[in-house]
């Protein structure tokens, strides 16, 4: 086991061992590990690494540590740059999650339900790797590739997450049996860039990636009165629709492929809601 | 595969774990090890809260912390509550309001108030009810329907800030 101190740390020991676990907050790790499903030689733990704790701000964007946890997604600052994600943040697990559990976790285990991807899919988020060889960065829809599938290569660690502050309100909505300690049936993040007059939709849990609607982006930018911030109602239910066509949802133990499609327009038409008021008649 | 031997710090004391596997959680090396049977185990998700321990200060799962990566750290858990063999205000405002019935979730519940106490302002009357609620929100209790529980946090803000004795 190897625990690291600095980066350089970490991606040496990587590359001695390329097939090690990276623990960080050990919040999914660690169930799989207990239930002896998961084999390994070397694990390499990652949550005592300066470089990849926190987060600062470059110009017009952030650079979010890969070892951010939920905890402090909803601290300081954050949740006024970005409210999106600290909503996300908030409805993971309990205390005892969001204390551990990290952003870059998150991104490692690219389940189709995790909470904080919709938020960078509508953020347009670029993820940064790193590794002995160097740095690379990808987009988030280069970086998931499937279900609990991504785009790390063997000696790669997620170093940081690049999003944009944008002026405009966020929203992140999901739908699950209760608050707290809850895998999401269906869940949307919508974000407003007023200087780029647009709104970015990101979809979780109803499609094997987070996917972007982006029909009913380009659909609803056109249909916003951007000068009062307000929208007519027969927009928002086209919208409400467009973005129930963007879902590809399946069937499973939490909800089926039809009420995934619903729930997910019911979504959209809130959360625009909460963003723009009605259009005056 | 061995972890080799590491020293765990739990409640102000540093413990030698000679031959632990490298696998295994603080929950399990706390009570099979170290023999701090208090944490209890039931899921090993992270779902129940009974196995809740502060390390660092921060609530956590003990069973989802790997326990050689918590060497360095300093573990708390429900037996550093009352080192001096005396109640503390938690475990005195669960009796009182008779909060405790099977007392699986007891010792997790207990770390959990025993956190939102330490995180909230000094002074003030009774914390907000959802933050109450979302403090406990990762502690399963199948018993007690969670009133008597919330009256006894309302009892423990008071004695830990002095409005009562």
């Amino acid at each position: 086991m190897t625990i690291a101190r600095t980066l350089e740390d970490a991606c040496t020991a990587l590359a001695e061992h390329p097939d090690a676990l990276l623990l960080a907050g050990g919040t999914d790790l660690m169930v799989g590990i207990n239930r002896g499903q998961v084999g390994f030689d070397h694990v390499v733990v990652i949550d005592r690494v300066d470089e990849l704790r926190g987060w600062r701000r470059e110009g017009d964007e952030l650079v979010l540590g890969a070892g951010l946890t939920y905890s402090e997604m909803g601290r300081g600052e954050l949740p006024v740059l970005l409210p999106a994600l600290a909503q996300a943040a908030r409805t993971v697990g309990s205390p005892q999650i969001r204390n551990a559990g990290t952003l870059g976790g998150n991104l490692a285990t690219s389940s189709p339900a995790g909470d904080t991807l919709p938020v960078l899919a509508a953020l347009d988020a670029t993820v940064v790797l790193r590794s002995s060889h160097g740095t690379r960065q990808l987009a988030l829809d280069r970086f998931v590739t499937g279900v609990k599938q991504n785009a790390l290569e063997p000696e790669e660690l997620i170093e940081a997450v690049r999003v944009p502050v944008l002026d405009g309100p966020q929203e992140f909505l999901k739908v699950g049996t209760r608050n707290a300690m809850v895998i999401s049936v269906a869940s949307l993040a919508l974000v407003v860039d007023r200087a780029g007059r647009s709104v970015r939709v990101g979809l979780g849990s109803v499609a094997p990636v987070p996917v972007r609607a982006v029909e009913a982006e380009a659909f609803v930018d056109g249909a916003i009165d951007w000068d009062t911030g307000s929208v007519p109602d027969a927009a928002v239910d086209r919208f409400s629709g467009l973005v129930a066509e963007a879902a590809r949802p399946i069937d499973d133990q939490r909800g089926t492929a039809a009420y995934r499609s619903h729930a997910i327009g019911v979504l959209a038409r809130r959360a625009l809601r909460r963003a723009f008021s009605e259009s005056a008649p | 595969m061995s972890a080799g031997p590491y020293v765990l710090r739990v409640n102000g004391n540093d413990h030698e774990v000679p031959d632990a596997h490298l696998g295994e959680s603080l929950l399990w090396v706390l009570r099979e090890r170290l023999g701090l049977p208090g944490s209890k185990n039931a899921c090993e998700e992270g779902e129940c809260g009974s196995c809740s321990v502060q390390v660092d200060g921060e609530l956590v799962c003990s069973c989802l912390v790997l326990a050689a990566a918590a060497v360095g750290r300093e573990v708390t858990t429900i037996e550093g509550l009352a080192p001096d063999g005396e109640l503390a205000d938690v475990q005195r405002a669960f009796v009182e309001a008779g909060a405790v019935q099977c007392g699986f979730c007891t010792p997790g519940l207990l770390m959990a108030v025993d956190t939102l106490l330490d995180d909230l302002p000094d002074g003030g009357g009774d914390p907000d009810d959802l933050i109450v609620r979302e403090a406990i929100s990762g502690n399963l209790c199948r018993c007690t329907g969670y009133g008597r529980i919330l009256e006894a946090v309302s009892i423990a803000a008071d004695l830990r800030r002095g409005n009562r004795t």
